[in-house]
């Protein structure tokens, strides 16, 4: 099993490294959205609005974490099924994003549209919330707020397991 | 008649619910490590290896086993002889609020489905199946149940001309066509027969099976295994990572039906298997 680090941001010249099968250890500054938030954003990019953070800097994190107990850094964090969110993928790919951390497969035509802009999907593990929490440094409610757990959680990881699909 | 407090069976739900979030069903923790010792991708067991970490982890940091804490689901058999303080369902969706707040766990649920999709933040309502049994007790099944596995249960009405093996066919095709969305390894809660409401409710006290338990009609035992064996050999893997792990178990229960029908309900459940039966005692009250 091969396994790389990425520290965010992801440059594309080294798409070539993420093959599927590899490991990767992801660091760095994410943000999370769902269902909700990614209509928003996408309404944003529609009225051609400024997008409150730089999509080529950062990843899209499909998570919806559980609150986090007083004192604590955050709650229980995971991935959420990517394939529901797979029509909103090429606008935002479009709009400069090119890391997607997920889970389970999504639509052939999108996994194509990302790999034609050498955009790349990690596949985090899904039901294993107390040990990925561990790899986050802060977490914090970033935007939409009336959103709840589909709100955009800003999140720094450090080592995050994931994988390149195969 | 004995007199059930709503304090008693509130206070119940809680703490079941309490120790799920964060316990994971022992029998899943066994079938996983028989799984990672059995598991031919790297990746898969190097999966295997982390969610094992967490059944570990969990309970000891008191974090939640999955962030998707679930809808909260309710199978209770109350006796003839007891009589309930209140109706369970508000027992229940008082015992799901405390534990939002409390553990806390992520509100999960919209007030209607469509318009307009707006949480409730507290996660209720649950969802409440209630049999009569004799006697005065109170028994409470309790699952959480996350959203992704469940998007990839399926119902289909079959005719009896349907075979045996047609029915293995169609299922081994549904789940690998699901891949890795509803986060296998998985538990498959299958009901056959009944009708169109109770063929899905079969399926899902499928899943409350004690796990691996061998069915007792050899003929459906072997329809388990057929079913675990063909979409196992297929590939799909621990998350879709490959390796001969997508299913741990298949629980088959049937029921009477009309001599027009075959429904055939399946009720998919992720690794985080989240349930418990608790008795309502005397003690409680």
């Amino acid at each position: 099993m091969k396994q790389i680090n990425l520290t965010l941001p992801y440059h594309p010249e080294s798409f070539a490294d993420f093959a599927p099968g590899t490991k990767v250890l992801l660091n760095g500054v994410v943000y999370t959205a769902r269902d909700m938030a990614h209509k928003r954003i996408l309404q944003l990019i529609e009225d051609k609005k400024e997008l409150p953070f730089d999509l080529q800097e950062t990843a899209i994190f499909h998570c919806g974490p559980s609150p986090a107990r007083p004192g604590a850094i955050c709650g229980a964090i995971g991935p959420t099924t990517s394939s529901r969110m797979g029509p909103y993928i090429p606008a935002l790919v479009d709009a400069g994003l090119r890391v997607i951390i997920g889970k389970g497969n999504i639509d052939q035509s999108y996994q194509n549209y990302m790999t034609n802009h050498r955009a790349i999907f990690l596949v985090a593990i899904g039901g294993a919330s107390a040990v990925l929490s561990q790899h986050v440094v802060s977490c914090e409610t970033f935007l939409w707020s009336d959103l709840g757990a589909e709100a955009v959680y800003r999140m720094e990881l450090r080592d995050f397991p994931c994988y390149i699909p195969l | 008649m004995r007199k059930i407090s709503a304090r008693a069976i509130t206070e119940a739900i809680y703490q079941a619910i309490r120790k799920i979030s964060f316990a994971p069903d022992p029998d899943v923790t066994r079938l996983l490590k028989e799984a990672q010792n059995n598991e031919s991708s790297p990746l898969a067991r190097d999966a295997l290896s982390i969610i094992l970490e967490n059944h570990r982890l969990s309970p000891t940091l008191q974090i939640p086993l999955c962030q998707d804490t679930g809808s909260t689901i309710l199978f209770a058999e109350i006796g003839i002889e007891a009589c309930l303080a209140e109706p369970l369902s508000q027992s229940l969706n008082r015992a799901i609020i405390r534990a939002q707040q409390e553990i806390p766990l992520r509100a999960s649920i919209v007030q209607d489905p469509l318009f307009p999709r707006v949480n409730t933040g507290d996660n209720s309502p649950g969802i409440v199946h209630i049999t009569q049994v004799e006697g005065d007790g109170l028994r409470l099944t309790i699952g959480q149940k996350g959203g992704g596995a469940e998007n990839t249960s399926f119902l289909k009405m079959f005719t009896p001309a349907t075979g045996a093996n047609d029915i293995v066919e169609y299922i081994t095709a549904k789940v690998l066509a699901a891949h890795s969305r509803p986060c296998p390894p998985l538990i498959l809660g299958i009901g056959i027969g009944g009708n169109f409401e109770t063929a899905p409710l079969l399926a899902k006290r499928a899943l409350f099976e004690k796990l691996g338990r061998p069915h007792p009609d050899p003929q459906y035992r072997a329809l388990e295994e057929q079913i675990t064996e063909g979409i196992n050999a297929a590939g799909c893997g621990v998350q879709g990572l490959g390796g001969n792990h997508t299913v741990l178990a298949t629980h088959i229960l049937s029921e009477p039906c009309h001599i027009a029908s075959l429904p055939v309900a399946v009720n998919v459940q992720c690794h985080a298997h989240r349930h418990i039966t608790v008795e309502v005692s005397r003690e409680t009250n």
